[in-house]
Formats: structure tokens, C-alpha cells, sequence
């Protein structure tokens, strides 16, 4: 059996780049490929991972830098291509200033880092990064980020939710909306949101530190395992 | 010549970092204060002479990187 | 510019003594310039040269068959096995700190991991020990928010997980706070990197960020009492930069695993001066630089300036000859600085250059072997008697337990430990919030793991320093053991006042003694660590605060317990002797605002035995849940456990004639509490192992705490209280 490719690029200031390779050798995919932001191609792959870190510091805004790089073009030519592309934490930052995704992510509402566990609700999973799981399933994934605070302005927010573009929203465990229960500030709790066509993926919290049982749970496992059976 | 770039956030968006500051400043008792807004400030040195060029370039850079425009204006002060 | 003359009084200001100036004439034989007395000045500060407490630090024990490197490295190294090597060690960085609180924090941070990632190993554990103020006193609040935005800022970005550690308040930090920082480095123990120069005409390189102005006489500011103007002692605090640590990190690992490398030393304290002075030392060498070449931030820096700066992130290396481009090369593709910028000689001089002459000589092994030892005088702490329960007023069970919950040192510390990134590198298996923590040996390869923790109870320290730095060492081995970890050795960050004043230097001996006891007896060797003195502001001192760190070795991950209840229905047994003791007990100072007694005796044979049968009995799966005993007593450690697990108790009374305030709340040591589903087995096997065992209760579905004769209390109450404190603290205006 085909087992599915994937690339994870790494900017100066990466740090969870190994926590998604074990995401993914969880799920059964091959050994990704490391790719160092200087490159300026992407080998042929399935997938494409934007993992989670302090590209460039955080410096001037979070992803902005990062958004900027050469590599960054050529992920959005494979994006345009249709090529899965994931963005976690500072990925999706990345992926939003690159203009791959709509919105912002802005300075947490409680102005504080946050690392905890919160409860995730499938908000449609129709897609190949939530086929593992059911609409309206409740799962549990750690975030950590200071800017997870997600904006866009209404009509994007309309536009978003028409389309059926709001991937995960922070929930309760009963999968109830709350302002307790959303870490960040977000607007409409929208902790992960898809492109037009729904291959590109951008969320703020981690589910590669929810995917082995000595993280405590595998929720996030799901997501990995989704995609290595949708890709190939 | 030298360049300055105030980037503010839209008015619009909630400033999370401005509401402390206005708390604080109230806090510490000053009183009248209103709609605090924080926002970055930019200095560097740009090499040309034309200040209508200067700022097409500025106005480039703020565009592609140095302000996120989905959340965020910004202004350009050029002098010699 | 002109050089200042120097003078016996230019020499006062660098904190030297007419006694050691006389020293640094008879080594020179000429008077210094300012350069070589700036030089001499920071190795012979207290914070460089340990002056005042090295006597002592020589009486503890730091060796056993798994260490491979103790104290006078950059961190200290154990053999955990496989070819694996656990790297670890506690750094204060308290004075700057208090001065500017986040950067003295962060820096504090960085300048740790340095220290562990210089020896070759990838840090996989940060850990701080913090003390602060009186919450009510004006500064606190403003220093803790900096403080713990500091350390998250720093460990954060550079993707590290801050796992553990301890955060308490009293009033004699008000000026004084203390942040020690403590970092644990994962290397092969075949491919540790030393500070040991060898190989005449060997190139000297400068990596990392370029040098400014910051930071100058960091070193001699940590080795000075505080007065009311140090706040304008702000310019010398050093700004750090995680991004470019995190560059450093990668660019050293990746240069380390090739042979370029001869000697490597982070430039910390005293910078660019201990690096290149400690090398040369160590390898017996010397060492000529060429100033000109030293990469830097600001124009006109003098040699004085280049040789003080605290610039953070910045390594000095010797590599092998012609080795010179490879490592260029891998520092060129993480952007960092990279320059050569002089040689070892075998002058056994350090030789600084300027525009090719000559502008500072020293001979090193004079300026290191001949830096001042003061065997200074010293009183014991008077002993306390002990205290009689009838002498400690009781309180209504309910009342205190719920009190106590909230009480500043005992109130969850959720609101910091979620400011930190405790999850990233997907290896942390016990989180914060309980005993140690528990992580993950990185690479996916094996199951084995490390539990990390600090501890220190400073009250009893300063009751009682010999039985409280023996508490220090016991508690701190206790909490590895309660994950189901073997603890292996330790890290100490000896916090204290004016030595020069013979009650706070009676204080520093009677701590160490204990120290040196209790390591003794629990086979804990003391592999690395720190001295912070002078922890004073106008003549008040801080209680004094030996942290210990301690690192504990597990096979097998998924043996590990944590401090919650899993199951309702299990048994909950208590390990160790209880006869009540409440002198120096948190129950007399958060609910009576009394310090007096003696503290708990620690008895290190009872501990050695409580201990190795728990660790036995977790390690044979028996035990679910595990929390050793100590700040608050029996029913606090019991209410964090049903707390964290989400269940309830019902409880027996208090036993052998022990009254009720003594049974819930004394602070007898040696203690454990676990859950157990064969509660049989567990006594029986006590019994014959000679451990004192009594199950005490019963973990139930009903979130409450009932029975053992007192009113119930809900855990929905105890969690507001418990939980409620510091965030609500911290929101005051």
C-alpha cells in the first residue's frame, strides 16, 4: 500500500517540526521530508505541514516574516495546485499572512501565553483533515500561543461559516459554545478554518501532543490518520 | 534619508493591549482617559533621494510585510 | 580616550578589597591598567570565584559510580544508561531579577540553557524555583507578572517545555526576590563537550550575537547587597534574544556532532573574560585574543568594555586546527556571527590585543588558583524547642484545610505553569501541578524517562539550617520517588544573605551540612550548581533558600504515577510516621502568622526506606496515584490528590492519639500517600519490609471530602479556593 508523503518545513525558530514527525509516523506515513526554509522547492508530496514554533522569533508579528520566505511561495503554488497543506499554531500564522488562509491572528485576549488542554468541536467533517471524525464530535487537543486570537471581519466571518469553512471551534466538553471555554479571544470560538476548496487547513491548537496515549489522550491522532487514509 | 512608520490597528478591532493600558492608567489614577490604542513604530534609513520615491517604496514594504493589513493601518513620515 | 588611572580607590569601586588589591600587585608585579583590573575584578567576585562559600562547597559529596562529570564544569553529567548522559544545573539570577523582572528572568533563562547545551546535550526540561515578596507588599504582583512572562518569553520560543518547579512568598524577599533556573540536557555519554582548552596554536572563535555594551559588571552587581538606589543599576541588565539561542542551540548541536570542536564555553557571567580565562586554566594553556576581531553591536567600545559585556548569546570555542571553514560554514547557515578571533598559546598568559599592540597580560594560573578563599566567621543558629500541639492552636478541620488551599504558598499554581509551554517536544509524560514531572527521553527510540523537581521549605532552613537543608535534599528525592522514579543526583542554587555577617555565614555552613548529610545517606550526589549571596536590601536578609533540583531516572514511562486519583473505590494508604509535628508548620504560619518551633527532624534512614519500598511497590504496578507529604501536611496532600483526579475521600479519623490538628495539617517528613487497589498486598509487603503503613481512607465517585471526623467539604469549595487565589491576586489593579 501507498503510504502518504509528507513535507515539513522548517524556519528558523521552528520548534514542534519533530512532534509532527511523530504525529504522522503514528499515522503510518512514511518518514516526512525536513525542508529548510531556504529551499526554494518542495519535493512531491501529499502533504505539506507548516508546524508550530517561533519562526523568527515571533519578531514584528507572528508568521509575518516566515510568510515572506521563498519557501512560503512555493507552498502556495502547491496549495493552488491542490496539494494538502496543515498549518499549526505559528503555522496557521504563517499560512494567514501568506494570504493562504482569511483573517488574523492577534495577541490573545487574556494578553498571556496559554498551554493547556481544550475540547475542539468538528465543525465539518467533510474534509480530508477531519474525515476521521464525525460532525459536531467533541475532541481534546493542547494549545500553546500568545497570538490565537482569530479576526476577520464580518463579511469574511459570514463567508466562512457559509461555505462551511470553520474547520474546529473551541467548545466545552459537552460541546457547548462558551466564552470559558474559548483560550484566546477568538471570534465565533474558531480555532481552525479551511481555505475556499478545503485542502488547506490552519489551526491553533496541536493535535500532534494529543496523538500517543502518554500525552494523556489521542484525539488528535484522528486528524493524521484521516489524512494518511484520504491522501493516498 | 529617514523614514518613520506608525502601525495602528483598524479601527475596528479590538485592542486587548490598548483596554490594559487604559485599566492600568485608571488604575493608577488618571482620570479622562479614553480609547487607548497601542501600535508599533518603525524607524530606518532609506537610501534615496526622492521623497515621492521613498515613499512608493515604504508604502510597498508596508503593504508586504511590515503591517498586516487585514488588522492593521499605517502611516509613513519620510524627512532628510 | 584616556584610561582612568588605576588607584587603590578605582579598585574599591570594582568591589575589590585593599587585601585583594595588594594580591593583584604582587601577581602583576606593576600596577594593572583599568582592562586587567576590570578582569581580575569579575573573576574574583563573589558570583566567579565562590570566595566565601567554596570551604564549604568542598565538604559535599559529589561523586558515585553513574556520575561522569561533577561540579566545576558548565553542568553536571550522569549516566542514565544505554549511552545515554543526563546534563543538568540550577542558575540563579535573582538581583537582575528584581531590577527589570522579565529580562532578568529570561536571560536567567537562557544563560542556563547555555550552560547545558554548551556540554553537547539537547535540553529537553526547564525548571525554575521562585521566591517573591509578602503579596501584599507593593512590588510583588509587578515582579511576579515579569518574572513569569520572562521565563515563558524565553523557554517558549525556544520550544524547551518548562515542567516543574515551586513559587512561594514571604516578606523576606520583599527586597530580594529569588529566580533560580535550572535546565536538564539530554547528550550521549560518549560526546560530552568540556571547557578545557587544549593544543597550542589552536584558533579561538566567537559565535553567536554580537557584543554590546550591556550587562557590564553583571557579575560584581550579583555579588553586592541591594541599597535604595539599585534600581538605577538598570542599564547593566542584559536583554535577551530566544530566537537567536534557539539559532545558537541548533548551530552548536549540529558543529558537535562532528570533531571540530576542541573546548566550549557559553560567555555568561563576566562574558567574554571567565570563557576564555576558564579555559585557559582548565587546560593549563594561555590565551591571546585579538580584540579588533570581536564582533560587535556599538562603535568605540573599549578593551575594558569588550572584555566585561554580558551580551547574551554568545559561545566561545577552540576547534581544531584547519576546522575553521567547516564550522564558519554551519554558523553562516543559521545566521549567526562567527569569527576567529585568536589562538591558544602555551604563554600560560592572557594576552589581549588592540590595533596589533598589546593592551592587557595576566597570567592565568594566578588570576584563577590565587583568586581570594575566606574561611569567614560563622555562628550556629541557636536551636529552637520544639513545639507541643497544645501549644499550636486548633482550628475547625474544615475551616483550616480550606484556608490553607488558598493560602499564597499553597494555592495552585495553574495561573504560571499555563504561561509555559509545557508540552512542546511531545515528551512530557507527568505535567505540572503535582510532585516532579515526568518527560520523555526525545527521539522516539526508548520508553525510559526523567522526573524532575525543586524543592526547599526556607522556614525550616532558617529555624534550623542543618535539618532544614537536609529537609531540602529529602523532599526534593522524595517527590522523585512519588512518580516511581529512581532520583540519581542533584543540583543545589545555595540562596543566602551577607556572608560577611557570621549569623547568615552559620546559615550557608549549617545548610550545607545538612545538604552534605542527607545526600550522603540517600546516595544523591551533588553534580552542579550555584551560590547566590548578598540577598539583602539595607541590611535585611532573605531566609536562607538552598534549592535543590533533582533529577530521578525511570525505565519505563508508562510505569509513572501522578498525583491524581484514577478510580473510586481504591484504598488510600499512608507511608511514614505521623506524630503530629506542627513547629515551623504551614498551618502556624498561614493561619496563625507564627514561625516558631523547631522544624520536623528528618530522619534520612526512615526516608531511604519509605522510600525505596514506595518506589518498589509503583514499580510493581500497585500504586495509581502517589503524592509525597510535606507543606500543609496529611489533608493537603490528600485534597490535591482528589483535587487533580477529580474524586472524593471518605476518611478515617486521626490515630494514635494524634490530635486532629496534628494528624491533618503536622509536617512530619518521610511521608507518603498513595492509592492503591490492593491495599492487602501494600501492608503486608510494608509490614514486612518494616515501613509504618496505615490505609486512612477510601477515593469515592461524590466529590467529597467526608468522615475523618470533621464536616464535609465539597471539592467544588476546595477548588475555588484553591484555584481561585493567584489569579484572582494577580487581576488586582
Amino acid at each position: 500500500m501507498h503510504a502518504v508523503k509528507s513535507a515539513i518545513v522548517v524556519f528558523p525558530g521552528t520548534n514542534r517540526e519533530h512532534d509532527a514527525v511523530a504525529a504522522l509516523r503514528a499515522a503510518g506515513g512514511r518518514e516526512p521530508i525536513m525542508v529548510w526554509h531556504r529551499e526554494s522547492e518542495i519535493p512531491e508530496v501529499d502533504l505539506i505541514v507548516v508546524p508550530g514554533g517561533f519562526s523568527y522569533g515571533d519578531y514584528l508579528r507572528s508568521g509575518a516574516m516566515a510568510a515572506h520566505s521563498p519557501i512560503v511561495r512555493a507552498i502556495v503554488e502547491r496549495a493552488k495546485r491542490g496539494v494538502a497543506v496543515i498549518g499549526i499554531c505559528n503555522g496557521f500564522q504563517v499560512l494567514t499572512e501568506a494570504g493562504l488562509l482569511p483573517g488574523a491572528l492577534m495577541r490573545n485576549a487574556g494578553l498571556k501565553f496559554v498551554c493547556r488542554d481544550v475540547h475542539l468541536r468538528v465543525e465539518n467533517a467533510q474534509t480530508v483533515f477531519t474525515a476521521a471524525y464525525a460532525q459536531g464530535q467533541v475532541i481534546r487537543a493542547p494549545v500553546a500561543h500568545n497570538d490565537g486570537n482569530y479576526f476577520a471581519d464580518a463579511a469574511t466571518l459570514e463567508r466562512l461559516e457559509g461555505e462551511g469553512r470553520v474547520a474546529f471551534r473551541y467548545a466545552t466538553p459537552e460541546g457547548e459554545l462558551s466564552d470559558g471555554a474559548n483560550p484566546n479571544g477568538s471570534a465565533r470560538h474558531i480555532a481552525g478554518v479551511f481555505n475556499a476548496t478545503k485542502t488547506v487547513l490552519g489551526l491553533m491548537p496541536h493535535p500532534e501532543n494529543a496523538s500517543d496515549p502518554l500525552h494523556g489522550g489521542t484525539d488528535g491522532l484522528g486528524l493524521f490518520q484521516g489524512l494518511a487514509r484520504a491522501l493516498v | 534619508m529617514k523614514a518613520r512608520i506608525h502601525i495602528t490597528l483598524k479601527s475596528g478591532v479590538l485592542d486587548p493591549q490598548g483596554k490594559a493600558i487604559e485599566n492600568a492608567l485608571s488604575g493608577l489614577g488618571f482620570g479622562g482617559i479614553g480609547n487607548v490604542r497601542q501600535g508599533k513604530y518603525i524607524e530606518l534609513e532609506i537610501a534615496e533621494a526622492d521623497a515621492a520615491r521613498a515613499r512608493q517604496k515604504l508604502d510597498d514594504m508596508c503593504r508586504k510585510l511590515l503591517a498586516n493589513t487585514v488588522i492593521e493601518n499605517y502611516a509613513i513620515e519620510v524627512a532628510p | 580616550m584616556s584610561e582612568p588611572e588605576v588607584t587603590p580607590a578605582l579598585a574599591r569601586e570594582h568591589g575589590l578589597t585593599a587585601e585583594e588589591y595588594g594580591r593583584i600587585l604582587t601577581i602583576m608585579g606593576r600596577t594593572p591598567n583599568r582592562t586587567e583590573l576590570g578582569i581580575f575584578s569579575v573573576m574574583w567576585s563573589e558570583h566567579c570565584s565562590y570566595k566565601s562559600s567554596r570551604k564549604w562547597l568542598r565538604t559535599l559529596p559529589t561523586t558515585a559510580p553513574w556520575v561522569i562529570q561533577g561540579p566545576g564544569e558548565n553542568a553536571g553529567v550522569i549516566d542514565i544508561g544505554d549511552g545515554d548522559a543526563a546534563v543538568f544545573k540550577i542558575e540563579s539570577h535573582n538581583h537582575p531579577s528584581f531590577i527589570e523582572p522579565y529580562q532578568g528572568a529570561a536571560t536567567g533563562v537562557g544563560g542556563i540553557l547555555r550552560d547545558v547545551f554548551t556540554m553537547g546535550a539537547r535540553p529537553i526540561a526547564n525548571l525554575n524555583a521562585l521566591r517573591f515578596g509578602d503579596p501584599g507588599h507593593p512590588l510583588t504582583r509587578h515582579l511576579v507578572g515579569g518574572v513569569v512572562s520572562g521565563i515563558g518569553g524565553y523557554g517558549n520560543c525556544m520550544g524547551i517545555p518548562t515542567v516543574a518547579g515551586e513559587c512561594e512568598f514571604h516578606a523576606s524577599y520583599n527586597g530580594n526576590i529569588l529566580v533560580n533556573a535550572m535546565t536538564v540536557g539530554i547528550a550521549r555519554a560518549d560526546r560530552i563537550f568540556y571547557a578545557r582548552s587544549s593544543g597550542p596554536g589552536n584558533p579561538i572563535v566567537y559565535v553567536g550575537s554580537k557584543t554590546g555594551r550591556d550587562g557590564i559588571h553583571g557579575a560584581t552587581m550579583a555579588s553586592a547587597e541591594f541599597d535604595d538606589n539599585s534600581a538605577e543599576k538598570r542599564p547593566t541588565v542584559q536583554v535577551g534574544d530566544p530566537f537567536t539561542e534557539k539559532l545558537l542551540l541548533e548551530a552548536c548541536l549540529e558543529l558537535m556532532s562532528s570533531d571540530a570542536i576542541v573546548a566550549i564555553q557559553d560567555m555568561g557571567a563576566a562574558g567574554l573574560t571567565s570563557s576564555s580565562v576558564e579555559m585557559a586554566a582548565r587546560g593549563g594553556l594561555g590565551t591571546e585574543l585579538d580584540l579588533d576581531r570581536v564582533p560587535r553591536r556599538e562603535t568605540g567600545m573599549t578593551a575594558y568594555e569588550i572584555m566585561l559585556s554580558e551580551s547574551q548569546e554568545r559561545m566561545l570555542l577552540v576547534l581544531k586546527p584547519g576546522r575553521e571553514d567547516f564550522a564558519r560554514a554551519v554558523f553562516e547557515k543559521w545566521e549567526l556571527d562567527f569569527a576567529v578571533i585568536g589562538r591558544v598559546t602555551e604563554t600560560g598568559n592572557l594576552v589581549l590585543k588592540e590595533g596589533g599592540r598589546v593592551v592587557a597580560e595576566i597570567p592565568v594560573q594566578p588570576l584563577v588558583d590565587q583568586a581570594p578563599l575566606y574561611d569567614r566567621p560563622w555562628v550556629k543558629t541557636p536551636e529552637r524547642a520544639a513545639l507541643a500541639a497544645a501549644d499550636v492552636p486548633a482550628m475547625a478541620t474544615r475551616e483550616a484545610l480550606t484556608r490553607l488551599l488558598g493560602a499564597p504558598d499553597l494555592a495552585s499554581k495553574r495561573w504560571i505553569w499555563e504561561q509555559y509551554d509545557h508540552l512542546v517536544m511531545g515528551n512530557t509524560i507527568v505535567r505540572p501541578g503535582g510532585d516532579a514531572a515526568v518527560v520523555r527521553l526525545p527521539g522516539g527510540k526508548g520508553k525510559k524517562g526523567l522526573a524532575v523537581k525543586t524543592d526547599c521549605t526556607p522556614r525550616y532552613c532558617f529555624a534550623d539550617p542543618k535539618r532544614g537543608g537536609a529537609q531540602a535534599v529529602a523532599e526534593c528525592w522524595r517527590n522523585l520517588v512519588a512518580t516511581g522514579s529512581r532520583p540519581m543526583a542533584a543540583t543545589d542554587n545555595l540562596n543566602f544573605a551577607n556572608p560577611e555577617r557570621p549569623e547568615i555565614m552559620g546559615q550557608l555552613v549549617g545548610c550545607i551540612e545538612g545538604i552534605a548529610q542527607a545526600c550522603r545517606a540517600l546516595d544523591f550526589p551533588i553534580v552542579s550548581g550555584n551560590v547566590s549571596l548578598y540577598n539583602e536590601t539595607n541590611g535585611k536578609g532573605i531566609h536562607p533558600t538552598p534549592v535543590i533540583g533533582g533529577v530521578g531516572l525511570l525505565d519505563d514511562v508508562a510505569d509513572a504515577v501522578s498525583i491524581a486519583f484514577e478510580d473510586a473505590g481504591e484504598a488510600i494508604v499512608l507511608i511514614g510516621d505521623t506524630t503530629g509535628w506542627l513547629g515551623c508548620s504551614l498551618y502556624l504560619s498561614a493561619l496563625f502568622g507564627r514561625e516558631d518551633g523547631a522544624p520536623p527532624p528528618v530522619d534520612l534512614a526512615a526516608e531511604r526506606c519509605n522510600g525505596e519500598f514506595v518506589r518498589a511497590a509503583i514499580k510493581a504496578r500497585h500504586v495509581t496515584a502517589c503524592h509525597d507529604v510535606s507543606n500543609g501536611g496529611l489533608l493537603v496532600a490528600l485534597a490535591e490528590m482528589a483535587l487533580a483526579g477529580r474524586l472524593g475521600a471518605s476518611l478515617e479519623g486521626p490515630q494514635g492519639g494524634v490530635p486532629a490538628h496534628g494528624w491533618w495539617f503536622g509536617e512530619d517528613q518521610a511521608r507518603y500517600l498513595i492509592a492503591t487497589r490492593a491495599p492487602g498486598e501494600v501492608l503486608a509487603l510494608a509490614a514486612k519490609a518494616g515501613v509504618p503503613a496505615r490505609r486512612i481512607g477510601t477515593t469515592t465517585k461524590a466529590a467529597t471530602l467526608t468522615g475523618g471526623g470533621f464536616e464535609p467539604i465539597s471539592l467544588a469549595e476546595l477548588s475555588d479556593a484553591h484555584e481561585g487565589w493567584l489569579p484572582s491576586y494577580m487581576a488586582r489593579p
